[in-house]
């Protein structure tokens, strides 16, 4: 199966040109629905055997290159068409398609009744045929082929009901917020790429990495190189200073949320940065500015989370958080745990984003935690899977979450230091805060909807049975990562799987300090025992005292409407940067250079000639024997020269 | 014949040339204008004519051929074209044929 990996590039591509071109003919939703997914879903499967028999194979033997074709052949330039199958490209793959798969499913019914029916299938395909291409690709060309197309395709679906509002503009204002700043970290992804060719002459994975390990290159241009294609991850994985897309991201339907902006896409920037681990791990500077923005981002996305009144609001700001929690821990050198994080992140908060749908859908479009309450009880399915969820990102012990995060705790404090780890400790707090603010106001307390407008009503369970896969493998995803603190020496099934891929990137950092599994546990413990804590207040204030939460907020009023505006980043972007652009644009650009310069030359060069025209013009006065004189006197003239010149 | 010069030929032609073309800058006829083209022309072949005596060579009498061949094809077709005109304009002064202008 191995080999017939590129089914699961072609079906989804099939299932697109097929709902792309005939889809608004077939008036039947089912058909559209059951094309899109089973494409998605033999892929998966496809996947899957693939994966058991990579599984089958002897360690040194689990990387393999599927060619398919050559691509460009220009010069010395060779890129060809093939896809790199090993455990990291595997462990996407199966994300990807496994969750894209469910997405899928789950859109036959929350798309019922839409006029894009067909167009939204289309797209998810076609999305699913970028990332996978992104995840796959054997290098660098191909991974931003499908870099490049996921970014597309995301336009595509966030703008996907481009005649609505949302907030204050337009969907497709957000739509082209999130396609623009994607450009700006693209246009770094490709200087990286430029840079990687420069120095290794090749941009075909394995041939960089390898020349990367043993090539004598100076930290300063693996710096550049890593910088170049961090700033490409900011983009793609919503991290400081390019995140303000992903909130605006909200605009589209939430099973792009769920798919795109949670589970896969926004992962592919963590998926990039553990790919080209050894040149990340060559530049021990560049390993501390994605540590520390990942931090950061975790932070402060967190601390925007907590004052949130969109529940799909909410969820953008925790997912990323939570890419800033992937990237601390690719930046501490743990690109396992990152990669970990990613998965669980994939199961979990695709399943919150999922959930959120199901109540949107069965409040009538409300997304207004405010306007909600008590929906415990009217939807009991989509509860018992949002709770799962909740404890899976909370960090409880036992579901998927608690593995991951605890991990890249772990890590950051062992390999960062103390005050990464106290930092992440907190923002895990306030992850559990808010989630269960959001569980809280939306599912206990007191209905504070209209009863005369409002019927709220479980989902259909083409929408449910979704959640509940979602839901089992939110629980026990994480048990594939038993820290080995639990699991004893090599009892992480999951890092010992991904680790022949990190090899040579771990053995060029330093080496891990040594810390006992008292500690481990000890911190463990801590933040355990944090989360809950945090747990408990938000119950408690959200369900039982509301008023409470009010008075905190107008005791901190300038804290809370600073939360409440996302630290006003999206207005200083504003100042700072569209403004002058837009200022300069049209003072300099439009009004100086195009309309001054541009046009004054064109219209310039016209007029001389008109004018230069206009006055010889005069000579052409049509009588023969003017005509006749002149070139007597030419002739004339010719004759004097040639004479003269004898 | 030997007896005159060549110089006498090539003033006779001169004059003649001199001639044709004050005809063509100065008369507005169109037919006036078209003898004094001819005039030009034959002035050319009596050049051609006497250098070809003078110096013993035939080729100069052979190519007075091919022009007296070519002017009264010449000559066929400016007479066609001034008709035309005087159809059109009722007048075959050149003065006022000035069509040919911006």
């Amino acid at each position: 199966m191995i080999n017939l990996i590129y089914l699961t590039v072609l079906l989804p591509l099939i299932g697109f040109l097929f709902n792309g071109l005939f889809g608004s003919r077939i008036k039947n939703e089912k058909v559209i629905g059951i094309i899109g997914s089973s494409t998605v879903g033999i892929a998966f499967v496809v996947t899957l055997l693939a994966f058991f028999e990579t599984l089958g194979l002897p360690v040194e033997n689990r990387s393999n290159t599927v060619e398919l074709f050559t691509w460009l052949n220009v010069a010395g330039l060779n890129i060809k068409f093939a896809y790199l199958v090993d455990q990291l490209s595997l462990t996407m793959s199966l994300i990807v398609t496994g969750v894209g798969f469910l997405i899928h499913v789950y859109s036959i019914g929350y798309m019922h009744g839409d006029k894009g029916y067909w167009r939204f299938f289309a797209y998810l395909n076609l999305f699913i045929f970028a990332m996978m291409n992104l995840v796959l690709g054997d290098n660098f060309v191909v991974l931003f082929l499908g870099w490049e197309g996921v970014g597309l395709c995301s336009y595509l679906l966030i703008g996907f009901w481009y005649d609505r509002k949302f907030e204050k503009g337009t969907v497709p204002e957000a739509a082209k917020k999130a396609f623009i700043v994607n450009r700006i970290g693209d246009f770094g992804f490709l200087l990286g790429m430029f840079l990687i060719y420069y120095t290794f002459d090749s941009l075909n994975f394995t041939e960089v990495f390898n020349k990367a390990a043993s090539f004598p290159v100076s930290e300063a241009t693996f710096g550049l190189i890593a910088i170049f294609l961090f700033i490409g991850a900011t983009g793609k994985s919503a991290q400081i200073p390019l995140f303000v897309w992903l909130p605006d991201a909200m605009a589209g339907p939430t099973p792009v949320s769920a798919l795109i902006h949670a589970a896969t896409m926004v992962t592919a920037g963590v998926y990039m940065v553990s790919r080209a681990a050894i040149i990340f791990a060559s530049a021990p500077t560049v390993m501390m500015v994605v540590a520390v923005i990942g931090l950061l981002t975790a932070l402060m996305a967190a601390t925007i989370g907590l004052v949130q009144n969109d529940i799909k609001k909410v969820l953008a700001y925790s997912t990323v958080s939570q890419l800033g929690y992937m990237f601390l821990a690719a930046g501490v050198g743990a690109f396992s745990a990152s990669i970990f994080h990613v998965m669980t992140h994939a199961f979990f908060k695709a399943l919150l984003f999922l959930g959120a749908g199901s109540v949107i859908h069965g409040m009538h479009e409300e997304q207004n935690i405010q306007r909600y309450g008590g929906l415990k009880k009217y939807m009991p399915k989509t509860y018992a899977t949002f709770f799962i969820a909740t404890l899976a990102i909370a960090g409880i012990p036992g579901l998927s979450g608690f593995f991951s995060k605890d991990e890249i705790l772990w890590y950051s404090y062992a390999n960062g230091g103390i005050i990464f780890w106290l930092i992440g400790v907190i923002t895990a707090m306030m992850t559990a805060f808010y989630m269960f603010r959001l569980l809280s106001l939306t599912f206990y307390g007191k209905e504070r909807f209209d009863h005369h407008h409002v019927h709220p009503h479980e989902s259909p369970s083409v929408m449910t049975v979704p959640l509940m896969i979602l839901a089992f493998f939110s629980a026990i995803g994480g048990y594939i990562g038993i820290p080995e603190v639990f699991s004893g020496e090599h009892g992480n099934q999951f890092h010992n799987w991904l680790e022949p891929i990190y090899a040579p990137a771990i053995a060029k950092l330093n080496s891990f300090g040594f810390h006992s599994h008292f500690e481990e546990i000890l911190l463990m413990v801590l933040s355990v025992a944090l989360a809950l804590s945090a747990i408990y207040f938000a119950i408690k204030i959200y369900t039982q005292q509301p008023d409470i939460a009010e008075k905190i907020s107008a005791r901190f009023k300038k804290m809370y409407n600073i939360l409440l505006n996302k630290y006003y980043v999206d207005e200083i972007y504003e100042a700072a940067v569209i403004q002058p652009i837009q200022k300069g644009s049209e003072k300099v650009l439009w009004k100086f250079t195009d309309n001054l310069i541009i046009d004054g030359a064109v219209n310039g060069i016209a007029k001389v000639i008109y004018a230069g025209s206009g006055f010889i013009r005069k000579i052409q006065n049509g009588i023969a024997q003017f005509y006749a004189i002149i070139m007597m006197l030419g002739i004339a003239l010719v004759l004097l020269w040639v004479i003269l010149s004898l | 014949m030997s007896s005159i010069p060549i110089e006498y030929y090539l003033i006779l032609s001169a004059f003649m040339f001199v001639v044709g073309v004050t005809g063509v800058l100065i008369r507005r006829n169109a037919i006036v204008v078209f003898m004094c083209i001819e005039l030009m022309l034959n002035s050319a072949n009596l050049s051609l004519v006497a250098f070809s005596s003078y110096l013993g060579n035939p080729i100069g009498q052979i190519f007075v051929f091919f022009v007296m061949t070519v002017a009264a094809a010449e000559a066929a077709v400016g007479l066609a074209i001034i008709i035309a005109v005087f159809r059109n304009k009722l007048t075959v002064n050149i003065d006022e044929i000035n069509i040919f202008k911006w």
